[in-house]
């Protein structure tokens, strides 16, 4: 039976088809639906671990007991959890275990643009790299099966367009997990990474890898696609597909392994074709091994090595080169239209995370940001976050910051779950070497950015098991922190009071500023969407400071100011009540007003008179 | 548009819009017509009110890229305006606009000052590409077919009247995608789309 499947869930299938028995990620855009569709899947324990780290070493672990097991995780998170790959290629496994890399060409949710396939030859481990949906399954089937014939973790290397494009998928049956080991593998010379052990285990890694460049000559994971011999590509991945498309008379050696490479069938290739073309996304990993067989080849002087290909690139590029091309690139036609107005992603209407943004504002105080969705509060109208480096960052750089002196305070500002991904340690940190750092935790009570995923502070699993619930309180507490404060991120005023009286002190500090993620279903429940009062409006502007999405400028203009006045949405307003809290003109009716407007009906307005609103 | 052999769809809008179960849909009914298919979009920030861009294409002799080139869209489906405009590009010249009657203000323009553009630079964009432009009220038709937020089923509609397909199968593969207890309303909202572009 064929399926249309994403990337991600066809990795999932296959992993599946394959018998794993457990699997364990942290969410990260492109990587994040691998566990969810395989958290729904019989026989198989999944779980988001508190990090990659830990979700290697969760993996590992199942490993070791002589189980299946893969571990899945955006290629930031590889830097995480490098230390516990690196092991993992030195004791070897018991049962297969496949680390998936979901890399992200052109950035369109990471921090910067790295190609794992680097780490795959760094730490001496075979590299699968899949064109489509119907490889992602086969290839994650073969990663286990290879995993075991060769001892050695393997790194099954996805990019954002094949996690995210779904195409037919063949499904098969499920292999049988196996029973595994009864006991936990007592092997210290395999198992323990001492020195001398580990000295032993080096020459076995680099072995295993001479067997892997003999392996990789013959398998069908690689092949050849004879066609006109005036042009070879060399290809891997997403860029096979745009080469296919773009020079579809050319003969194509598609690596589906680029770690090792095949050096013998790449001599061979290059033997019969004219001229030799890599055509791959970001680093020249391929042809760099080209030219270290001695072999002329062109690469990276023809194709971008920054962002991520498309078919117009590649065939704009090709053609530049001399190229056979499909045709030639499209011209552009001169179209009459004016600058656009960008559409960045925001701060959603009703954020709990808005009203911090704002006081941070307010107080002008430098903000050291962390990854989530409140790394938005860098955007104007907001503009309060002033560093966001990678995950759990925030709070060692505002500690570094004012270990040097600093005269500015900074705060650390980081979101629940990146607070257990990584902050943990460095607010162990602060409270250890003690420095007068404030820490805002903004707990939403969940993983928004990536789609709502549970965490350690959500008190809820991956796969609705028994679950604990982490006490943010009692967390700083038991770190040694005495100056702690847990508010509603709602109620501005008791933010402020909570703000100033932590900020007061000069020793370590934690700000819990909590509500639930206005996206949550629970939360949808609870909008009832505010109105603006014209009559009281001047149009002043304050509240399109907010950066709500939600209010508008209305077409109506203050007749004195000129101004437009403020309009809500109803669609998007949430009434969260905030725009209400900063209005000077007490313009904007609150959910009470509200409530009482549609009691009366919606033609009159109660709320007029000198008493005004309440607070 | 085309002989029929292939068809290179991009779907823009923003993110709510229920662009990726249009083109889920848009995806199934090429597999259940005979094509090769390939969907591709990106998830990530559009949940936080960004661009959304899904690129289907469909070929009898397979599909390579999943994703389209500049100028290789036979069909540009908006599903708002500034969105069209943007993304106007990827059309073919001589191609099919499908534009929602649909404006969602971004915060640069509500907070930041910069103008929406109106109504007469998207005709003059799509006029300049030779394009058949097809405007269809989605969230309007929707409304009255029962559920706003089936305006990305109207648009299906519309779009299914440019396509050398039966309209059972795009009314199967509507059948198997929504819950049931939403079908009839979906199977109205469809229909509606279809009347709206076949007047047009």
């Amino acid at each position: 039976m064929k399926r249309v499947l994403s990337g991600n869930e066809a990795v999932a299938r296959g992993a599946w088809e394959a018998g794993v028995s457990v699997a364990a990620a942290y969410p990260g855009t492109p990587s994040t639906e691998i566990l969810e569709v395989m958290a729904r899947f019989p026989g198989v324990y999944c779980e988001w671990s508190t990090n990659e780290k830990v979700a290697v070493d969760v993996a590992a672990g199942a490993a070791f007991a002589g189980r299946r097991a893969l571990a899945a995780m955006k290629h930031v998170g590889v830097n995480v959890a490098a230390d516990s790959l690196f092991y993992t290629s030195y004791t070897g496994t018991e049962a297969g275990l496949v680390i998936v890399s979901a890399d992200d060409p052109a950035m369109h949710s990471s921090q910067n643009e790295q190609d794992n396939r680097r780490y795959a030859a760094f730490m001496r481990i075979p590299c699968l790299d899949p064109a489509d949906s119907q490889e992602c399954k086969d290839f994650t089937i073969a990663a286990f099966e290879l995993s075991e014939q060769f001892d050695t973790p393997v790194m099954l290397r996805t990019t954002t367009r094949i996690n995210h494009s779904s195409t037919p998928v063949e499904l098969g049956e499920r292999r049988e997990a196996g029973a595994g080991r009864e006991k936990f593998p007592r092997a210290a010379e395999k198992y323990v990474m001492v020195p001398a052990n580990a000295r032993l285990r080096h020459p076995v890694v680099e072995e295993r890898l001479r067997r892997l460049s003999e392996w990789v000559e013959t398998t069908p994971l690689n092949r050849i696609e004879w066609r006109d011999r005036e042009v070879g590509v060399i290809t891997s991945g997403v860029a096979y597909q745009y080469a296919r498309e773009v020079l579809p008379s050319a003969s194509v050696l598609k690596l589906g392994v680029t770690h090792p490479v095949p050096a013998g069938l790449i001599r061979a290739f290059a033997a019969e074709v004219g001229r030799v073309v890599v055509v791959e996304e970001l680093d020249p990993v391929i042809e760099e091994q080209v030219r270290l067989l001695g072999l002329t080849c062109e690469g990276k002087s023809i194709f971008p090595l920054i962002g991520e290909l498309d078919p117009s690139a590649v065939r704009a590029a090709a053609a530049g080169a001399g190229l056979p091309v499909d045709h030639e690139p499209a011209a552009r036609t001169a179209l009459p239209r004016p600058a656009l107005p960008g559409r960045p992603p925001v701060l959603c209407p009703g954020c709990s995370h808005r009203g911090v943004f704002w006081l941070l504002k307010k107080k002008k105080l430098a903000v050291s940001g962390d990854i989530g969705c409140y790394t938005l509060g860098f955007l104007p109208p907001l503009s309060s976050l002033h560093f966001c480096g990678c995950m759990g960052a925030s709070i060692g750089v505002a500690h570094g910051a004012a270990k040097a002196g600093l005269k500015e305070r900074v705060v650390a500002v980081l979101g629940d779950s990146t607070f257990f991904h990584t902050g943990l340690p460095a607010l162990a940190n602060v409270a250890y070497n003690r420095a007068n750092v404030l820490t805002i935790i903004l707990d939403n009570g969940t993983t928004a950015m990536t789609g709502h995923q549970e965490n350690p502070g959500s008190g809820k699993t991956l796969q609705g098991g028994t679950a604990g619930r982490l006490d943010f309180e009692k967390v700083c507490h038991g770190l040694g922190i005495e100056h702690v404060a847990l508010v509603d991120a709602y109620d501005d005023g008791a933010l402020g009071r909570a703000f100033k009286s932590l900020m007061a002190t000069q020793e370590p500090a934690v700000l819990i500023a909590r509500h639930m993620c206005a996206l949550l279903p629970e939360a949808r429940r609870q909008y009832v969407p505010l109105t603006v009062i014209e009559e009281r409006c001047n149009g002043c502007g304050v509240c399109f400071n907010l950066g709500c999405p939600a209010i508008l400028r209305s077409d109506t203009l203050d007749p004195e100011s000129h101004k437009p006045l403020a309009l809500i949405d109803p669609a998007l307003c949430t009434g969260c009540e905030l725009c209400a809290h900063v209005c000077p003109h007490d313009a904007i009716a609150n959910r009470d007003q509200m409530r009482l407007l549609e009691d009366h009906g919606g033609d009159t307005c109660p709320v007029g008179g000198a008493g005004g609103t309440e607070r | 548009m085309t002989d029929g052999a292939r068809y290179n769809f991009v779907l823009v809008g923003v993110g709510g819009q229920g662009i990726l179960l249009a083109s889920n849909i848009l995806t199934e009914v090429g597999l259940a017509a005979g094509y090769d298919v390939k969907k591709s979009e990106v998830h990530g920030m559009s949940q936080r009110g960004g661009s959304v861009v899904s690129h289907v294409r469909w070929d009898r002799e397979g599909v390579r890229s999943p994703l389209v080139g500049h100028a290789e869209a036979d069909m540009l489906v908006a599903f708002e305006r500034l969105e069209a405009l943007r993304f106007a590009d990827f059309l073919k010249p001589g191609g099919t606009a499908v534009v929602n009657d649909m404006e969602i203000v971004p915060v640069t323009v509500s907070a930041g000052g910069a103008t929406y553009p109106d109504q007469a630079v998207v005709t003059a964009t799509f006029e300049a590409l030779a394009a058949t432009m097809i405007t269809v009220p989605g969230e309007r038709l929707a409304t009255a077919a029962g559920n706003i937020k089936a305006a990305n089923v109207v648009l299906l509609g519309a779009i299914s009247t440019r396509l050398a397909l039966p309209e059972e199968t795009w009314r199967a593969c509507l059948t198997q995608r929504v819950p049931a207890k939403f079908l009839d309303l979906n199977l109205t909202a469809f229909a509606m789309g279809r009347r709206v572009a076949l007047a047009a």
